[in-house]
């Protein structure tokens, strides 16, 4: 594997870089240490010094030569590549700049990353939906290549011999007639004064002239993070910073009355006590309001905290209790609702009087529990603001700050520190919004903490859903027609107060994609109110779709008596691109915002997985049952095709043991496939963690989980002891890797459950279903 | 009376809040924030370090018992990633985001030095106090399995 090369610590100041140390590293991947945050230290000074219509110089725009954006180089041949989307974890900050390193035929030891901060000139940064090399796979290959063009451009025209005879060759250009070479440094002058060609002047790499895509890459800050120098959001630092912790409403909505803080100002180390406003719906990612601690310490606010008392107005939210609220659902499920996919008649066909199949399936709502909490540092001063956050979106940031503070866009600095794990929470920035109000209260930087029982209890959830599905059946047991129905607290409510149906994006997640040979088939969204913030979970919608239909499915084939992999394969029938448009009420197929003819869904690669899950798992050679049983799920999502197949032991108290889950995915030309590995191995005990183990209920509208004791997620124990990967090379382009993997694993592992004990699992967390 | 202690070798004199825990005081007082924050309740191992050699949670480690006692972090374990655990966990490619790791990491090299040939389940009831939400788990065993404890 390629490692981290040498990196730049240092600190800079506007226009010029001072005191700038490069240090060089032993085995290739040990690296540096404060850079990372030194480096993003820099972009507040620039904000200081520079006038409002050029806020920012990117450390790239430093460079000499910088043809675009997303790429300099220094003189002395550093690499400087751009990553604008956060790292959280899937090594996107490494596989972007891989791409254009590639391009640009550069020695990988001689690039240094630098984090983009929230800049629309970057194109969409929204580092969610698994797709930054999808959308950005063109941009970056093309960024290198410019690059290239130019380098070879000006070492020909030093030489005065035609760019032709000229060749980039690992941070040298060549001449290979003359034998003559210069580095990439030394030509980085020259370059820096032509002009930058247009795409079609710029010729791409042949694949067969890769250097670097499809290679193992190690994380760029792998060296940091072992050594405890990486910089997370919970790690960032200015002088005089003060502390804040803020007791949020109890339930969403609820207004606070009057607050008593004598006891919390008694505590050593407390400076001020302070309330926010609540939002304005529509939610966004308006902070919820509450009370604010503020002081010399996390220590000193969170016991400040613990002091306060507070009166709250607990609002309508209050009549929400999640085991009502979860008939609710079911009973929704249970009646005609709006139709949004329809192939020929189900009614008709139930009408018939034949064998149906039907179940209802349920998963609770769930949080998101990245490691490191919400947390952000935000300095005001002088009607601007900077902000260190590790924020999925900072361009959002940016927007949901400078709505909060009514100041400009441009106004709001946002420096992308590492996230502790994202999983779809860090999109939403109300954390950053609640320390720039703050700081601008106080008139300091001040850092916001969140709690993990803030992070649990005030989270924007996964939602909540009761699907239903209905079949009847010929007599091979083959579907002659197809009901699915769904119904749960939409996404759209977090963005229009009161919206109970689901997004077009939530409806091709799972529901209205079923690829499977239908003659009759119709889909239907049910209405569901949201009593507390609904986000996006990692996988979002399919984890509780899939589960849905992927259980269905297998049931169908027990029904049967029927192979389920064997069956599956059937239902999907030969392999072919699908055209759901003319069956879909009212809408486009969303296809995960990726142009269809690009992205279709194949049904060819979709058996293919399959296929090879089937093979890798040794699928088929030992009957389930007495405790011992295998399970299979597959699902295209984020245009990526995914097979499970997981193994269980159940034992006679009713624990299920994991010893392995194979995932065979097929996501398209993979950039790096030791990053693509590590998330399908990731995504493997995530779907393990939601099938088995994650609720949050609520009483009162209050969450009733606070931590890790009363909110389970895999430890080692529970975790699958060996997952094993498998990647399918295609020529197809790229597509998400970061959470289709979760999806799959799911409904496999119920049905596996159901292989070893006969027992159905219905409903989530597993736990719930005795299987004893 | 402020409390003396020792902190990755260096003498240190602590005279606030004797019930402040360790993990505050290291992150907040004197900046060695490779030990991270998870649950402030002794349930996810993000924060753990070394008291006098024993691996503790460091958000359940009030500064009054601290008296006289040698702690070591992430920091002090080795200052270039050089300790045979640090090497391992880079070798086999562990962390994913990496919050989690350096309380996993210290847990480890604490549990090497008392088990150094340890089995599969001495090492899953050994880290089960260490929660990882990227779930590198399988990459976590693999790499302690790789280090030969007897040398730590």
């Amino acid at each position: 594997m390629k490692g981290g090369g040498q990196r730049a610590e240092g600190t800079t100041t506007f226009g010029s870089i001072e005191n700038v140390t490069r240090r060089h590293f032993l085995g290739g991947i040990a690296s540096a240490g404060a850079f990372v945050l030194a480096a993003r230290m820099m972009p507040d000074e620039v904000l200081a010094q520079t006038p409002p219509a050029r806020p920012f110089f990117s450390r790239v725009e430093h460079a000499p030569f910088h043809p675009s954006i997303y790429l300099g180089i220094e003189p002395d041949g550093a690499v400087w590549i751009v990553t604008h989307r956060s790292e959280m974890g899937t090594g996107i900050r490494t596989t972007l700049p891989v791409i254009a390193a590639d391009e640009l035929d550069a020695d990988w030891s001689r690039v240094r990353i630098e984090q983009g901060i929230g800049d629309a000139r970057y194109g969409d940064q929204n580092t969610d939906g698994s797709k930054s090399v999808r959308d950005f796979y063109d941009t970056f290959r093309l960024a290198g290549a410019t690059a290239r063009t130019m380098l070879v451009s000006a070492a020909a025209a030093q030489w005065n011999v035609p760019a032709s005879e000229c060749a980039a060759q690992l941070h040298e250009v060549v001449h290979q007639a003359s034998g003559r070479r210069l580095g990439y440094g030394a030509l980085a002058g020259a370059a820096g004064k032509l002009p930058v060609p247009s795409a079609t002047q710029v010729q791409l790499k042949a694949r067969n002239a890769w250097r670097y895509i499809g290679k193992d890459f190690l994380a760029y800050d792998l060296g940091d993070i072992v050594t405890g120098k990486a910089g997370f959001g919970m790690d960032a630092k200015r002088d005089g910073m003060v502390y804040a912790s803020i007791e949020h409403p109890p339930v969403l909505g609820a207004k606070v009355r009057s607050v008593d803080d004598a006891k919390a100002l008694k505590v050593a180390g407390v400076r001020q006590v302070t309330t926010l406003d609540g939002y304005k719906p529509p939610l966004m990612f308006q902070p919820l309001g509450g009370v604010a601690v503020i002081g010399d310490s996390t220590w000193a606010v969170l016991q400040g905290r613990r002091q306060l008392s507070v009166n709250w107005d607990l609002g309508p939210n209050a009549a929400f209790e999640s085991d009502a609220f979860k008939k609710q659902l079911i009973s929704t499920v249970q009646q005609p609702q709006k139709v949004i996919r329809s192939v020929g008649n189900v009614d008709a066909e139930f009408a018939k009087g034949g064998k149906t199949v039907e179940a209802t399936y349920y998963t609770p709502l769930l949080p998101h529990a990245s490691m490191e909490p919400p947390v952000a540092v935000a300095d005001f001063r002088d009607g601007k603001v900077s902000i260190w956050a590790p924020v999925q979106n900072p361009q959002a940031t940016q927007d949901t700050v400078a709505a909060a503070l009514g100041i400009g866009k441009d106004d709001v600095l946002v420096n992308v520190t590492l996230l502790g794990g994202g999983f779809g929470r860090k999109s939403k920035p109300d954390f950053a919004a609640e320390a720039a109000l703050l700081s601008k209260k106080v008139g300091k930087p001040v850092k916001v903490v969140w709690s993990r029982e803030d992070d649990l209890k005030f989270d924007f959830y996964h939602s909540t859903a009761a699907v239903y599905h209905k079949a009847s059946v010929d007599g091979r047991g083959k579907p002659t027609a197809w009901l699915a129905r769904s119904a749960w607290p939409p996404i759209a409510s977090t963005f229009e107060d009161g919206a109970q149906y689901g997004l077009d994006l939530e409806h091709a997640m799972g529901l209205n994609d079923l690829p499977y040979e239908m003659t009759n088939h119709q889909v239907e969204n049910g209405p569901a109110r949201a009593h507390v913030r609904i986000g996006w979970f990692r996988a979002v919608a399919n984890n509780y779709h899939v589960f849905a239909s992927g259980s269905f499915v297998d049931e169908l084939a027990h029904a049967a008596g029927r192979d389920p992999i064997e069956y599956t394969l059937e239902l999907i029938g030969p392999g072919r691109v699908l055209d759901l448009k003319p069956q879909l009420r009212g809408a486009d197929y969303w296809n995960y915002g990726a142009p269809y003819d690009k992205y279709p869904i194949d049904t060819a690669r979709l058996r293919g997985v399959i296929e090879i899950a089937r093979e890798r798992s040794g699928w088929g050679r030992r009957k389930g049952g007495n405790g011992w049983g295998m399970g299979f799920a597959a699902h295209r999502s984020f245009n990526s095709y995914v097979a499970s197949v997981v193994e269980v032991e159940v034992d006679k108290t009713g624990r299920v043991r994991i010893p392995r889950i194979v995932m065979v995915f097929d996501a398209g030309l993979v950039i790096n496939p030791a990053a693509a590995k590590a998330q399908m191995e990731g995504a493997a005990v995530m779907g393990v963690g939601v099938a088995m183990l994650g609720e949050i209920s609520a009483i009162g509208g209050q969450v009733q989980q606070t931590n890790f004791n009363n909110f389970r997620v895999p430890r080692m124990g529970d975790a699958p002891v060996q997952v094993d990967v498998h990647q399918v090379n295609t020529d197809a382009p790229p597509s998400g890797i970061g959470e289709p993997g979760v999806p799959p694993v799911i409904p496999a592992l119920a049905n596996a459950v159901f292989a070893a004990t006969g027992k159905r699992v219905r409903e989530l967390p597993l736990s719930k279903t005795k299987l004893t | 009376m402020p409390i003396s202690l020792t902190v990755n070798g260096s003498q240190r004199s602590f005279d606030g809040d004797p019930e402040m825990p360790l993990l505050w005081y290291l992150r907040d007082e004197i900046g060695l924030v490779g030990t991270k924050y998870g649950c402030g309740a002794g349930l996810c191992g993000s924060c753990t370090v070394h008291r006098d050699g024993q691996a503790v949670r460091s958000c359940q480690t009030p500064m009054r018992t601290l008296a006289g006692r040698q702690i070591v972090t992430i920091e002090g374990l080795s200052p270039d990633g050089s300790h045979p655990v640090q090497q391992a966990w880079m070798k086999a490619n562990v962390p994913q985001c990496g919050y989690c790791q350096t309380g996993q990491i210290m847990q480890a090299v604490a549990f090497l030095r008392s088990t150094p040939k340890p089995s599969d389940q001495q090492i899953d009831t050994a880290m089960s106090g260490n929660i990882c939400r990227c779930g590198t788990y399988q990459r976590i065993r693999a790499a302690i399995k790789s280090v030969e404890g007897g040398r730590l």
